[in-house]
């Protein structure tokens, strides 16, 4: 599935998937391929996606998640960096 | 006849003035360059975040998920004024300032002879301009622009939903010059609290039977924030580069009409030279026909 991670300032993740989990407000939960359509709002907390060849760790303040027909929209208000 | 010594030095200090509105407007366009892309990057979320809360709220009973929708009587008006922070950028602020006085003068008066109106203003020349005119300013936030990101646009706007929130505005508009082109800023008024009634909502595929989650209301109550926080970014960033654009223009000018006096300069120069020359021949030739 395509994962797209936008937050006002910039795109900071585009491309294939194979799972992302998510912060949700309710907890933390995980898409997978061929996910029914989903509109979530998300916590502050960490974004992790991975595919065959990257694992990654993002954390986000907070936003909306949307997934339809195996795209992923996160809509994070700012993305906070690590040790910086 | 003009000193020579006296034109010299004109020359050489246009010289240097048209040096620095030169480099100012390189700056300008780079500026206006980044500008315009974070626009660019703001846009796919706007719109996303649009297509989502329009799903969401479709079926959703009107006055769900509201407080920023409240209507009230208009008694307490907020003005949110975005200027800039710098000068040198032609009638730019000027524009703001005098829509925002035209504004009170056609559609609050009532509210501001009762000194209920307030500016808030954003960037440095609007916060000048009303604190000199003696209008109610309430808190400012200058130095915004500089590296302007997100994380610092939301902070007004949270401050301002905030406030209204609390009942201590019932209306906010904002007045920011809006990017069209780089020769040309349109000052716009939008009205920020309470929501406006959305118009073409009509314009979906069809609702997509999503799984909402926690639920509708506690998304539309998330979202609702983000877009009015979305709104006045984009205000923001509209005006940013509007003031790259208006600065540039000028600054061209500017290099421009001193590029034209300093022709004139020069001719002065070369000809009062000469004048001086000339007279300095005639007086050796007859200073030698006396002597011979």
């Amino acid at each position: 599935m395509y994962l797209e991670i936008v937050t006002p300032d910039k795109k900071v993740f585009e491309g294939e998937v194979l799972s992302v989990s998510f912060p949700g407000t309710d907890g933390s939960f995980q898409v997978l391929n061929n996910h029914a359509p989903l509109v979530s709002t998300l916590a502050k907390g960490t974004v992790v996606y991975s595919s065959k060849e990257l694992y990654e760790e993002i954390i986000i303040d907070g936003g909306v998640v949307e997934v339809l027909n195996n795209r992923v929209i996160v809509l994070a208000e700012a993305i906070i960096e690590e040790d910086e | 006849m003009p000193n020579l010594k006296e034109v010299k030095t004109r020359i050489s200090s246009v010289v240097s003035t048209q040096q620095i509105t030169k480099a100012m407007k390189m700056v300008a366009v780079s500026k206006l360059r980044r500008a315009k892309n974070s626009i660019l990057q703001m846009r796919p979320f706007a719109e996303k975040l649009n297509e989502i809360l329009i799903n969401v709220s479709k079926d959703l009973d009107a006055d769900e998920g509201k407080g920023y929708g409240t209507e009230r009587e208009i008694e307490k008006v907020l003005i949110m004024v975005i200027t800039s922070d710098r000068g040198l950028c032609g009638a730019f602020n000027n524009n703001v300032s005098k829509r925002t006085v035209a504004l009170i003068e056609e559609n609050y008066k009532y509210q501001f002879d009762a000194g209920d109106v307030h500016i808030l203003p954003l960037g440095k020349k609007g916060f000048d301009f009303f604190r000199r005119r003696k209008y109610h300013v309430i808190a400012k936030f200058t130095d915004i622009f500089r590296g302007l990101s997100f994380k610092k646009g939301r902070e007004p706007a949270e401050f301002v939903m905030n406030a209204f929130l609390q009942g201590e505005y019932d209306k906010v508009d904002i007045v920011y010059n809006e990017f069209k082109n780089v020769a040309r800023q349109v000052v716009r008024v939008e009205q920020f609290l309470p929501i406006a009634p959305d118009s073409d909502t009509e314009q979906l595929p069809g609702i997509i039977d999503y799984i909402f989650q926690p639920n509708k209301k506690v998304i539309i109550e998330e979202m609702i924030p983000k877009s009015l926080k979305i709104q006045f970014y984009k205000a923001m960033l509209e005006s940013n580069a509007a003031e790259h654009g208006a600065r540039m223009t000028a600054m061209e000018q500017a290099t421009e009409n001193a590029g034209e006096l300093l022709g004139e300069l020069r001719l002065v120069y070369n000809r009062t030279r000469q004048a001086a020359i000339t007279k300095e021949i005639l007086e050796i030739v007859a200073g030698a026909e006396a002597l011979s």
